[in-house]
């Protein structure tokens, strides 16, 4: 047990949550800004694959990884237009059209690496890129400052949208249309606009997230490789409070105890493997239990807007 | 009345959306002349999974190649079945449809095959990974099949101690069970016989598509210090791409895993199902439904150790891994 405690242990713990970590900040991110404006969008995984296959098709088939950063990208803003579609414009039940949307992108993004791909192949992904000074801090300098561009972005994504969510004009509105969109129309904010773009801007971030494993982390696309993922990132939104912070929080606390489950596991340290494995899980359900307050849920949350009716 | 028609449509879309995720990606093929054999097969993973669906697909394959193509053999496929009620559903789908074989690649379709094999006499079923044909419950057409992965697991455990310049092993499991706790325990005993006082560590993700976790374990196991990788399930392709990254070397098993990684993966345990296949379908022809047992080995040519041409394994190791493949076919080793 004494030698889970040591230096190179607690650093590679640090090193694999920060990397575990990364899709889940993108993901959950963009759900919040989603759920901020009102829609519960429980499709993030079916275009986290979508987001991982263009990537990585693109990618692969133009030999330029940052085009299949974009083409994931644009794909996770066409699939954002598809749920803000239904479920804005037409209104429908969130929670449902949340589920289609997911199998949509589970199927169709297995059909299109068949048809397209047709094997599990792997991509030279970006490359860790080592930050000057910062990562010649001892111990932590190589484990925090040494990873690819896609990694910083995601964790420089939190305060970036914490500021653009609290501080600026465009962040009130979205708050405003999330907590009360009769008020918010009243004054002349277009409601309808604004959870437009923050569903999209959430499937950005989504297939942003699903390229971050396919073209960044793990550097291959397989059927289904998300494995739920975005289900566990619309938990960590709920986890967070609704504040990206608080989404920073959930992620690091579920990752490092996944990480630590397969150190305890390495160290052949004597728990079974099913309770190392369910260790995250239960302590993600403990904290949410006993943590956080559940003021924060934007009061108009999966309740479709309508002119004039109160 | 606006928001009437909008819901409509939106129910509209919702149905084309749901009807276009849940259709099958498999098609199958337009029926031949009434001479074909019929096979069908459901799986849990899908029919490119570098492991244990694409084993067997590739094996029919092979099979109907040999017995003259798709005039002599038609292949129904339905991949991704991971979940059990879905896969009985197809289960009792293709037999109903009069297939001559229905084959259910997955130990949890075992329960399922109990229920559905009595209704439909005239059709051979066959499963794995187990042992159990249900001829103690008096059902008698159906054939059960199993890979001893312990054996191929010995093999390049011996490989990968031998190799080895830290003395310490990562193995990469899906979940503590079947197949792959058999090679897993198998390639442990393996390395420690070969090199006394290799350390060999285990992980497991609890899951057999989690590709994230499992790239994880890899990366654990390598700054543990660990520079020999195996594991075993689909979820492996992310633990074979740190390998690469990371410059140490991989052992696949199920399947020959070298294409993915070249330059990491040493060895595959090959999973070669096409002699159990050819058996099954002569025992139908001859009307024998069911009621055996099979399992692959390496004495009758059902597993096989793919070596990678890229890596140079030193001859002294060669010659030990051989010796270990004698020895577990004469009986003197014991995996």
């Amino acid at each position: 047990m004494g030698e889970l405690f040591s230096l190179p242990v607690l650093l590679g713990i640090l090193y694999s949550g920060i990397r575990l970590a990364t899709p889940y900040l993108f993901a959950a991110v963009g759900e919040t800004f989603a759920q901020r404006s009102g829609v519960l969008n429980l499709g993030v995984d079916g275009i986290m694959l979508m987001g991982a296959y263009s990537g990585f098709y693109v990618g692969m088939k133009s030999g330029n990884i940052w085009l299949g950063l974009l083409a994931a990208a644009l794909v996770g803003i066409l699939m954002g237009l598809l749920m803000s579609v239904i479920s804005i414009t037409f209104q429908a039940e969130q929670g449902i059209s949340g589920i289609g949307l997911q199998l949509f992108g589970l199927g169709l993004s297995s059909l299109l690496f068949k048809t397209t791909l047709g094997g599990v192949e792997s991509i030279n992904g970006f490359k860790p890129v080592r930050i000057p000074l910062l990562a010649d801090i001892p111990y932590v300098g190589e484990v925090l400052f040494n990873h690819n561009l896609l990694v910083y972005a995601a964790f420089l994504l939190v305060p970036l949208s914490a500021w653009f969510l609290n501080k600026t004009t465009f962040g009130l509105k979205i708050r405003a249309v999330g907590q009360n969109p009769q008020a918010a129309d009243t004054l002349g904010v277009n409601v309808i606009r604004v959870r437009y773009f923050c569903v999209c801007l959430g499937g950005m971030l989504a297939g942003i997230a699903g390229a971050s494993l396919s073209i960044a982390l793990i550097n291959l696309f397989q059927e289904n490789m998300t494995n739920g993922m975005g289900f566990i990132a619309v938990a960590l939104v709920y986890f967070g409070g609704w504040r990206p912070y608080g989404v920073l929080a959930g992620a690091l606390l579920f990752s490092f105890v996944n990480a630590l489950q397969l150190w305890i596991q390495v160290l052949g340290i004597n728990i079974p493997s099913d309770f190392a494995i369910m260790m995250p899980y239960v302590l993600t359900i403990l904290a949410l239990a006993f943590a956080t307050k559940r003021a924060q849920q934007p009061a108009a949350l999966t309740k479709p807007f309508e002119r004039g009716e109160n | 009345m606006k928001s009437t028609l909008s819901r409509v449509l939106a129910l509209v879309m919702l149905v084309v959306i749901l009807a276009v995720g849940c259709a099958p990606a498999a098609a199958t093929p337009a029926p031949e002349a009434a001479t074909a054999f019929k096979v069908a097969i459901v799986m849990p993973s899908s029919i490119t999974d570098m492991a244990f669906s694409q084993s067997m697909f590739e094996g029919l394959k092979k099979v109907q190649a040999e017995m003259g193509g798709e005039s002599a053999m038609e292949i129904a496929y339905s991949e991704n079945l991971f979940k059990v009620p879905d896969a009985a559903a197809a289960i009792r789908d293709y037999a109903d449809k009069g297939y001559n074989l229905v084959i259910a690649h997955g130990s949890q379709y075992g329960t399922s095959l109990e229920q559905v094999a009595p209704d439909f006499p005239n059709t051979a079923f066959a499963w794995g990974t187990s042992m159990d044909t249900f001829q103690a419950s008096g059902v008698n057409n159906v054939f059960a099949y199993q890979a001893e992965a312990q054996q191929g697991g010995y093999v390049l455990g011996t490989i990968a101690a031998l190799m080895s310049k830290t003395g310490i092993i990562g193995e990469t499991g899906p979940v503590d069970a079947g197949d792959a706790k058999l090679y897993i325990e198998g390639f442990q005993k393996g390395a420690e016989a070969a090199k006394p006082g290799t350390t060999v560590s285990v992980t497991y993700t609890g899951s057999f598509s989690d590709v994230s976790l499992m790239a994880t374990a890899a990366e654990t196991h390598i700054a543990a210090g660990a520079d020999m990788l195996t594991g075993s399930s689909q979820s492996v392709v992310g633990a074979i791409g740190v390998a690469k990254d990371k410059g140490v070397y991989w052992f696949g098993t199920q399947w020959d895993q070298t294409s993915l990684a070249p330059e990491a993966v040493v060895a595959s345990q090959v999973y070669d199902w096409t002699g159990i296949l050819k058996d099954m379908i002569a025992s139908v022809q001859k009307g024998v439904m069911g009621g055996k047992a099979y399992t692959l080995t390496f004495k009758n040519g059902g597993l096989v150790i793919a070596y990678n041409p890229a890596i140079t394994v030193p001859a002294e190791v060669k010659t030990a891994a051989d010796a270990a493949i004698a020895g577990i076919n004469d009986g003197t080793i014991v995996p």
